[in-house]
């Protein structure tokens, strides 16, 4: 728990920005560069952040530990959830062309869906890794 | 070339560096600098994972691996020439390989000829996504992104289970619970 008023108040400001960054580089890697494992980094980055300047009791009230170590499986099987569902409809793995009823916006929604996926996966080990790491050293 | 001689500097300087927590900030340092060089090659997307990763994630993670472990490096007691010799014929090798590469940008090389271009022209009327990066790593080359997707949860849920196995050993050598 670091006392420094500087540090502290400049973390509380820079907070949200990341988080903002972080959903943009998620949202707009369609467009831009960036997508699910930047952001992701990112986002693991702000709680790391919360973590080293506050403690790891209020970075465990923002994002609780057992909800980051679930969200390591989760993304992979968001991913793949995406894959199955569209072997279900009758194609091929990982083909989105039948998602939706236009195969162009089928295929961007299944983009999306997996860069969730990817996002959730990678958020989740940093994070999780980070508490692991903490605890080990107490 | 002024960033190629900075990493030049700041990798030797990481090798001479005894300090382990100086060695950890010699690598966030050499991971920006590879950021910029891959900006300058036009590599946007490569760059962020760089600055990201290379950068700030694994300098947390080294750094909380530094708090479990000692910050200097043990002292060299005698010395080996066997890993010199490695390292000098791998880099000859290397080089060497790079002399039959075909010269830098040029269009009409093998990768350039193969999916490449078929992916950059059909990107937008297929996907509906103009970053081809993403619709590649997200649509075409799906099979790869799930892999990697799945490596990452493999070694983070491999680390978790190293890190947590010795706490419990560790609380029952003490006597604690389990």
């Amino acid at each position: 728990m670091s006392l420094d008023l500087i540090l502290r108040v400049g973390t509380k400001l820079i907070l949200p920005f990341i988080l903002l960054f972080a959903l943009y580089v998620q949202f707009h890697g369609d467009y831009g560069p960036g997508g699910g494992f930047q952001a992701g980094v990112i986002a693991g980055g702000m709680v790391i952040l919360i973590g080293i300047t506050f403690g790891l009791g209020p970075a465990k009230r923002v994002a609780p530990q057992r909800m980051v170590e679930a969200m390591v499986p989760l993304g992979v099987l968001i991913f793949a959830g995406t894959g199955v569902a569209g072997l279900l409809l009758g194609r091929n793995f990982l083909d989105y062309g039948v998602l939706g009823p236009d195969p162009v916006h089928a295929r961007e929604f299944g983009i999306l869906l997996v860069e969730i996926g990817v996002f959730v996966t990678v958020s989740g080990t940093m994070t999780s890794l980070f508490y692991a790491f903490v605890e080990r050293g107490r | 070339m002024a960033l190629l001689t900075m990493l030049a500097v700041v990798t030797v300087a990481t090798a001479r560096q005894r300090s382990l927590f100086g060695v950890v900030i010699l690598f966030g340092i050499y991971s920006f600098l590879m950021a910029s060089l891959l900006i300058a090659l036009d590599a946007v997307d490569v760059a962020m994972t760089e600055a990201a990763v290379g950068a700030g994630i694994s300098t947390v993670l080294l750094l909380a691996t530094l708090h479990l472990t000692k910050t200097i490096e043990a002292p060299q007691i005698r010395r080996n020439w066997l890993p010199l010799l490695v390292v000098l014929v791998v880099g000859a090798a290397l080089v060497w390989g790079t002399l039959s590469l075909p010269p830098f940008g040029i269009a009409e090389t093998a990768v350039h000829q193969h999916v490449a271009p078929r992916y950059l022209a059909q990107s937008i009327a297929e996907t509906g996504v103009p970053n081809v990066v993403t619709s590649v790593l997200a649509d075409y080359r799906g099979y790869d992104t799930l892999g990697e997707t799945t490596v990452i949860f493999t070694a983070g849920i491999g680390v978790l289970l190293l890190l947590r196995g010795l706490r419990r050993r560790d609380d029952i050598d003490r006597g604690g619970a389990p």
